[in-house]
């Protein structure tokens, strides 16, 4: 009896993973339901004695089991694009099934809760904290600083809250932990509220994954007796792009509209139901297991400058060789595109790879020299953000994409403040304005006599630029969360390195700066 | 005291199996629109009494959440992924073919996490990716 292995990732199962595995068991095979390993070009991807074949579809799988397929790779934890990887957090994918508990136990699954149990909670921050571990949802904050507060607070009742709300264009990790190595996550829940105190946790799950919602709602039913005090619920967002706010997500769990609160109060101390809560994305819960289970040292060893470990970095768009990449801080933007991702899936010249979802900035092939890293980001006006990679050829428009970036925010927008609630539809009026050239004249209500400050001369292309720029930067600096204070990376990003697209002479580099 | 509609009594049924979950606003809503197809206003009293909100309060939360829908829809929807990493996929292209589609109601979504292999749609939980205007047009087919 042959056994093959296909994914039942929400991924493959959209690239037709069912009926591939279908036809194997009409062809007498057993087939097994396992995690994804990332390799997203090639699912759906069956295994067959580690021998890996993709992408497949019904009609494959005749030659497959003849032996003769030329969709053939061979052997699958040798191929080039897992071999260059580190896996701490995806060590698992491909290897296991989802929802089997003995496979979990079998691949040092609860090892990581037993030695934090054993050591106690002061020690499990400790651990944590010499990891260097930080919050891999964009902010980069270091773990063991968050826990220590939250542990340190003096409460009735503490929550451990994993954001789980993945809303970013380019983006998928968290999906493919879910849906992968649900285990794994619940683990590093339980773990964290061992450390602080909690004995609750939520998970917050967007609701354009449903996969993911009835493994983990699966997982945490199956992994109560393990994970005793400590409870696990799932809860299910509503389409709000906003509630992947730190802030407004506490606001949803709570039952509210998804608006952002004014920090401080700092989560930390006054989060979910007024209560001490760590909110953590779920990579960042997800890589605690092996933390305490290899020890804070052994993750620290990897990585570049202040961020330390692996980054799951996502590579997606127009791009050959899309998939999950996991590998240690300090990797070149050009070496994940090209060499890794294998340049574009059109086989046009790369123009645009935006870093960090749809408030990330746009960077041209100039900056593939950049090394994936926190720090080295910011200082290039860009953020890694969840380390989504969305590539784009020659043919994009980036003054469309600059407007996209301004309407999507004036769609998504809380309301709560008024840089973002106000400004992104200004935005969108302005880039409107400068893509049709049109200038603007002097309105009734500028041209009244009261209006002391208000312009009374035409606007010019150049005016119009300089309104934009300044109204980013009170976006930037005014708007109370990452939505609005965000979103002029990707606008002011599109404009500096692509002023052609707006209509500006490249050759007049002041007239975007 | 009027007798209760069958309506009423799914959306006390709801109601009675989240009464001790803290925050419960969110999953009651998504029971009531799993049930009944969307979320009318006349449940609005009757889920603000039980929480001891304001019908304000719910108001806004059903308005502030793209999910929520207030009046039923007539006809299969089909939502296709219009976010960054579809757009450099060709979402866009994609999206014109459906202009004038009248037998299926095509929503925009902003993400699906399926980026590496756009442009993608999902119809219910069911995904599909590496959509081209050949294989859209034969899922809006079966659809409609």
């Amino acid at each position: 009896m042959i056994t093959v292995w296909i994914s039942d990732d929400a991924l493959a199962l959209a690239c037709g993973a069912d009926a591939v595995a279908a036809a194997f068991t009409a062809a007498g095979c057993t087939v097994e339901r396992v995690s994804s390993w990332g390799m997203h070009w090639l699912e759906p991807l069956a295994e067959i004695d580690g021998q890996g074949f993709g992408p497949l579809c019904a009609d494959d799988v005749a030659a497959v089991l003849a032996g003769t397929s030329a969709l053939a790779i061979g052997p699958i934890a040798e191929h080039p694009f897992i071999a260059r990887q580190q896996r701490f957090t995806f060590a698992r994918a491909g290897r296991t099934r989802p929802l089997s508990l003995d496979d979990y136990a079998a691949t040092g699954g609860w090892a990581g809760l037993a030695r934090a149990r054993e050591m106690g909670p002061a020690a499990t921050i400790a651990e944590v904290t010499a990891s260097g571990l930080r919050g891999r949802g964009g902010a980069g904050f270091p773990a063991g600083i968050k826990w220590t507060t939250v542990a340190r607070a003096e409460a009735p009742r503490k929550y451990i809250v994993c954001n789980a709300d993945e809303g970013d264009s380019g983006t998928f990790a968290d999906r493919m932990v879910m849906e992968g190595d649900p285990f794994m996550l619940i683990e590093g829940m339980a773990i964290a509220g061992h450390a602080v105190g909690a004995d609750t946790g939520y998970v917050y799950i967007r609701s354009e994954y449903p996969h993911a919602i009835a493994k983990m709602r699966a997982a945490a039913l199956a992994a109560a007796p393990h994970i005793a005090p400590f409870r696990v619920e799932v809860r299910v967002g509503a389409g709000a792009y906003v509630c992947g706010e730190e802030t407004s997500l506490l606001n949803s769990l709570e039952g509210k509209r998804g608006e952002v609160r004014a920090k401080p109060p700092l989560p930390a101390l006054e989060g979910l139901f007024g209560m001490p809560t760590v909110v953590n994305n779920v990579l960042t819960l997800a890589a605690v297991p092996w933390i305490m289970a290899h020890g804070g040292a052994a993750y620290a060893e990897v990585g570049f400058g202040r961020s330390r470990g692996t980054m799951p970095i996502q590579i997606a768009g127009n791009v050959r060789h899309g998939g999950l990449f996991e590998v240690g801080f300090g990797v070149t933007l050009g070496e994940l595109v090209m060499d890794i991702g294998g340049g574009t899936a059109s086989g046009r010249p790369v123009r645009a790879v935006q870093v960090g979802g749809p408030l990330g900035a746009y960077h041209p092939p100039s900056d593939f020299h950049l090394a994936f890293d926190y720090e080295t980001f910011a200082a290039a006006d860009g953020l890694i953000g969840h380390a989504g990679l969305s590539v784009f050829d020659d043919t994009a428009d980036m003054s469309a994409l600059a407007r996209f970036a301004m309407a999507f925010c004036a769609a998504e927008s809380c309301g709560k403040c008024t840089p973002c609630r106000i400004g992104s539809t200004r935005g969108v009026e302005v880039i409107d304005r400068i893509r049709a050239r049109s200038g603007r004249a002097v309105d009734r209500v500028e041209g009244l006599a009261q209006m002391h400050n208000a312009r009374k001369v035409a606007r010019t292309l150049d005016d119009e630029v300089n309104l934009l720029q300044d109204l980013c930067e009170t976006m930037k600096f005014g708007s109370l969360c990452a939505l609005g204070g965000f979103t002029p990376y990707p606008v002011l990003s599109a404009l500096r390195h692509f002023p052609q697209d707006f209509g500006i002479d490249p050759a007049l580099p002041e007239a975007a700066e | 005291m009027m007798t209760p509609t069958a309506q009423d009594l799914a959306i006390d049924r709801i109601l009675a199996a989240h009464r001790d979950e803290p925050g419960a606003l969110l999953p009651i809503l998504h029971d009531i629109q799993a049930e009944l197809g969307h979320v009318p206003e006349t449940v609005i009293p009757r889920v603000a009494h039980a929480l001891n909100l304001s019908r304000a309060e719910v108001h806004g939360v059903i308005s502030f959440y793209h999910d929520f829908r207030s009046a039923p829809v007539d006809r299969p929807v089909l939502k296709l992924c219009r976010s960054e990493s579809c757009q450099a996929r060709g979402s866009e292209a994609l999206a014109a073919t459906l202009a004038g589609e009248t037998r299926v109601k095509v929503e925009p979504v902003y993400c699906l996490g399926l980026c590496s292999v756009g442009p993608n749609a999902m119809v219910g939980d069911a995904v599909h990716a590496r959509l081209n205007p050949a294989r859209l047009g034969a899922l809006v087919e079966a659809l409609a």
